[in-house]
């Protein structure tokens, strides 16, 4: 009698299974499954934006058209730029930092586990506000649904008078809950590089992906702070009867343009640091040499950060600044070039002599270094300021801005899936779906953002849900739309790979690219707190100096 | 019939193709900031092909390397299986690629602050024709303040020939939210912000229509705000003008337009110089019928669209803000009538 008692609840748990693996899911704080939670919640917003996206597209297929209302259209793009920056691109930098950086530092967990779980439920919970504005905004007013103010809100539209109802506060207060989760992730992925590496890891023989999410980090708590203040300003505007962006009342919309953007400047390069990050690992490998420069790109990469806090204004050369306040943002705007040409050499130094196997992650960051160039020179020429009088706010700039997250920053984090999807799951991705990914992928890029420049040029400006005919803009805008239906089957084709690959793939072995740093030292997936004895290494690839034990990278370092 | 459709469908790209790129026709587009007619966008124009040529040339550089390295260095199918040669930097090359794109750095900033310079800091003669350029949800509104005149969304200027410049200064103020004035043929855009006043200037060269459009979103159908610039010869400005400073004149036959006019909302918004209706919210209606276009370039002034976008503006732009008058046919058709006679 008394066994069955006692065999009661543990009956009722074998019965829930489900249950128990929803609840571990839901409070871990296990720095690997939060990392997986931050990409698991990415792609499904990235599949949210991308339709956001394809509505837009096929809206401006033709001049004239009516497939959806100037208002819908408006909030697709206020939503697909605000899903995208904060809710895809950085839950993804912020998943792969979380699940790599311990295991490359030969660390256990994150320095602050709780934190870390506490900041993917904020940003989780942002992204739920967000999107919740699809019921609860309209208030008593019958003022529509999601926000409409674009994904950089300048003000006065988003004062009451302008934007009726609560849309702008879901927006608002979405990008504050989801900012405040980014600086928690910022401070703790800080702290666990700047304490807790292991035995023999020094600064100097950190695995790059480390040094570039030290320095992501800096500028993620720097370039946080300032939206947040602006949006609390905002808040208190609306609510409190501020006059900070009340300009009919004395307030400055120059102000917010310049709080928005000293944070979406360095925002960028939040996203772009970690995309070099997987760039710098996975080409050495692929091309079976050491990282080429490894100090200078430690070096390019800190000055990237510090001239990236100085570059903001760059998006206002046409708001009526002085030409010495322009002079002064065109000299900081083109200094960037220099330390990010100094990386792309880099890169191409490494491939430089080496033996390139053409895998699929190692495809995307060759077609990352092709297309980062070209963001970067058509950044050259939005930066030379009167250049920028013609182009700013046109289709050209959504093609550069595009062509930097999708084919600089997207590319890259694609190729990271690839590349750590064996470590992540135990299996490997199929190669074959991997490649007609990356092809459907690519011609669909460049079918949509090659194409996009041109309308820009010829005098199209952006966030125009419709326009006239006769101004030579048909005919690319078709091209373009066309391009994103096969980006759409790329992408479907990566989730088949993905889900196909983690019931059926083979077996990936701990270490499947022959690879160098520590996370391919231990199992695939690691067990719990990674290690079952903290690593100690002599150089920055420990495992090359396992494999080649008469000639190990410490005698030359 | 799989050949047929897919013989179809090549057809169809290739013309596709052949049209964007054969043709100079694709490109050919009243907007394209490649035909400056004014000189800030010349100026532009100038630099923007110094920067295209030095962008052009690093490129050619850096794909060429990316080329050659993927193309020459990929492994081989008789590969041996062992590591190639490990080399870990080099202090000499990291220098001479970060000197070089500073001296190219240092040369395209000079060549950007001239034009800065040239364009921003430009003297005004004393002969610019001046205007004030007010954006509005989501229409344009032009005032010349020493001339006397308010008109909507066609801006007139005079041309300005090389040895008798008359450029025109523009001063731009906003009534709500942002906007941005831009033409790409006259010169770069320029935001318009509430409770900032900006200024930017334009000398065309050659007569003719320029068009553009809002280029900073301002709200629901910040598509649809248009812009046109009529460029005229000196006598056909100043007769312009002449006729735009003469008050509305009321004929009789129309009367009972006039009394709907001015007992409905329409007056709160809209002026008719000469007459009892002052509104500034809308644009002044004093010279309607001497412009092409109605709201803010949506459509053209013809007599349907008139009476269509009085009944119902959502037709035509939806969003816009101006209200559905609600009026019964007879009284539509007569203000309709009265408006077509504010010439």
């Amino acid at each position: 009698m008394s066994s069955d008692s006692i065999a009661l609840p543990r009956a009722e748990a074998a019965s829930r299974p489900l249950v128990d693996a929803l609840h571990g899911w839901v409070t871990t704080v296990d720095h690997k499954r939060l990392g997986i939670l931050y990409i698991l919640y990415a792609l499904i917003f990235l599949v949210i934006g991308g339709i956001e996206a394809g509505i837009m597209r096929i809206q401006l297929m033709h001049a004239h058209n009516d497939f959806v209302s100037p208002q819908v259209f408006n909030r697709m793009f206020t939503m697909h730029g605000t899903t995208m920056i904060f809710f895809v691109a950085m839950p993804l930098v912020f998943g792969f930092a979380n699940y790599l950086i311990p295991l490359m530092i030969g660390a256990r967990d994150m320095a602050f586990p709780r934190l870390n779980a506490f900041s993917f439920w904020l940003m989780a919970f942002g992204g739920f506000l967000l999107y919740f504005s699809l019921v609860g905004a309209n208030g008593l007013y019958g003022a529509g649904n999601a926000p409409d103010v674009g994904w950089f809100a300048y003000a006065p539209l988003t004062s009451r008078t302008f934007s009726v109802g609560h849309s702008t506060d879901f927006w608002t207060l979405g990008l504050l809950v989801s900012g405040f989760g980014s600086i928690g992730t910022a401070i703790n992925i800080l702290t666990t590089i700047l304490c807790m590496r292991c035995p023999g890891m020094s600064l100097g023989k950190m695995p790059l992906l480390a040094w570039l999410n030290l320095v992501m980090s800096g500028m993620v708590i720097l370039a946080i702070s300032p939206l947040t203040a602006a949006q609390a300003m905002l808040l208190v505007d609306r609510y409190l009867g501020g006059h900070f962006f009340d300009t009919q009342a004395g307030g400055s919309a120059v102000v917010w343009m310049h709080f928005f953007w000293i944070f979406g400047h360095p925002e960028v390069y939040v996203l772009a640091i970690p995309a070099f990050a997987f760039a710098s690992e996975i080409i050495p490998v692929f091309s079976r040499k050491a990282i080429f420069g490894y100090p200078v790109m430690v070096a390019a990469t800190i000055c990237i950060g510090f001239i990236g806090m100085s570059v903001w204004a760059h998006h206002m050369f046409t708001v009526g600044m002085s030409s010495s306040a322009n002079t002064f943002f065109v000299l900081s705007t083109m200094a960037i070039a220099v330390p990010t040409g100094i990386k792309i050499f880099n890169w191409l130094a490494t491939m430089w002599g080496g033996k390139i196997e053409f895998k699929t992650p190692m495809l995307f960051c060759v077609a990352f270094l092709f297309q980062f160039l070209v963001a970067g020179l058509t950044g050259i020429m939005l930066g030379a300021a009167p250049f920028d009088w013609q182009l700013s706010n046109s289709y050209f700039v959504v093609a550069h801005f595009h062509y930097v997250i999708v084919g600089g920053i997207l590319f890259t984090i694609f190729g990271a899936f690839y590349y750590w999807f064996p470590k992540m799951s135990g299996k490997m991705c199929n190669e074959t779906l991997g490649k007609l990914h990356f092809w459907l992928f690519f011609i669909g890029f460049h079918l949509t953002f090659d194409f996009m420049h041109i309308p820009g040029m010829l005098g199209m400006p952006r966030r125009i849900y419709t326009y006239e005919p006769g101004r030579g803009w048909d005919v690319w805008n078709l091209i373009v739309t066309i391009g994103v239906f096969f980006q759409a089957l790329g992408t479907v084709i990566f989730v088949t790979n993905l889900l196909w690959s983690y019931f059926k793939g083979k077996a990936a072995g701990s270490d499947p690219w022959d690879a160098w740093t520590l996370e391919w030292s231990t199992l695939s997936p690691p067990p719990a707190y990674n290690f079952a004895s903290i690593p100690v290494v002599k150089s920055r690839r420990p495992l090359w100096d396992l494999k080649h034990p008469n000639d190990p990278d410490w005698k030359y370092e | 019939m799989k050949r047929s459709t897919l013989q179809k469908a090549l057809l169809i790209a290739s013309s596709m193709v052949s049209h964007a790129f054969a043709e100079p026709m694709a490109f050919a587009s009243p907007t394209n900031i490649f035909a400056p007619v004014s000189t800030p966008a010349k100026s532009i124009f100038g630099l923007s092909m110094f920067v295209l040529a030095v962008t052009a040339a690093i490129f050619v550089v850096v794909f060429t390397l990316l080329a050659y390295s993927v193309v020459k260095f990929r492994k081989r199918a008789d590969d041996d299986g062992r590591e190639p040669p490990q080399v870990y930097g080099s202090n000499q090359v990291e220098i001479a690629w970060t000197v070089i794109p500073v001296l190219v750095v240092l040369t395209l900033l000079v060549a950007t602050a001239r034009v800065i310079a040239d364009v921003q800091n430009a003297a005004r003669p004393d002969n610019a024709i001046e205007v004030t350029a007010i954006g509005h949800q989501f229409w344009w509104e032009f005032r010349y303040p020493a001339l006397g005149v308010a008109t909507a969304n066609e801006l007139h200027v005079p041309v300005s020939d090389g040895n008798h410049p008359t450029p025109t200064f523009i001063k731009l103020l906003s009534a709500d939210t942002d906007h941005s004035f831009w033409v790409p043929r006259l010169a770069g855009k320029t935001d318009l912000i509430p409770n900032h006043p900006n200024s930017m200037w334009i000398d065309p060269h050659e007569t003719g229509v320029y068009l553009g459009q809002c280029a900073q979103y301002c709200g629901t159908q910040h598509a649809k705000m248009l812009l046109r610039v009529y460029v005229q010869s000196r006598e056909d400005f100043e007769r312009w003008i002449r006729e735009q400073r003469q008050p509305a004149v009321v004929a009789d036959a129309v009367s009972e337009g006039r009394r709907v006019f001015e007992t409905t909302a329409c007056i709160n918004c809209h002026s008719v110089a000469g007459t009892m209706a002052t509104g500034r919210f809308g644009p002044d209606l004093t010279h309607l019928m001497s412009r092409e276009t109605i709201a803010a370039g949506a459509a053209l002034n013809t007599p349907e669209n008139l009476r269509l976008w009085i009944r119902n503006p959502d037709a035509i732009k939806p969003g816009s803000l101006m209200p559905a008058m609600q009026l019964n046919d007879r009284d539509l058709d007569a203000l309709t009538a009265y408006l077509e006679t504010l010439r």
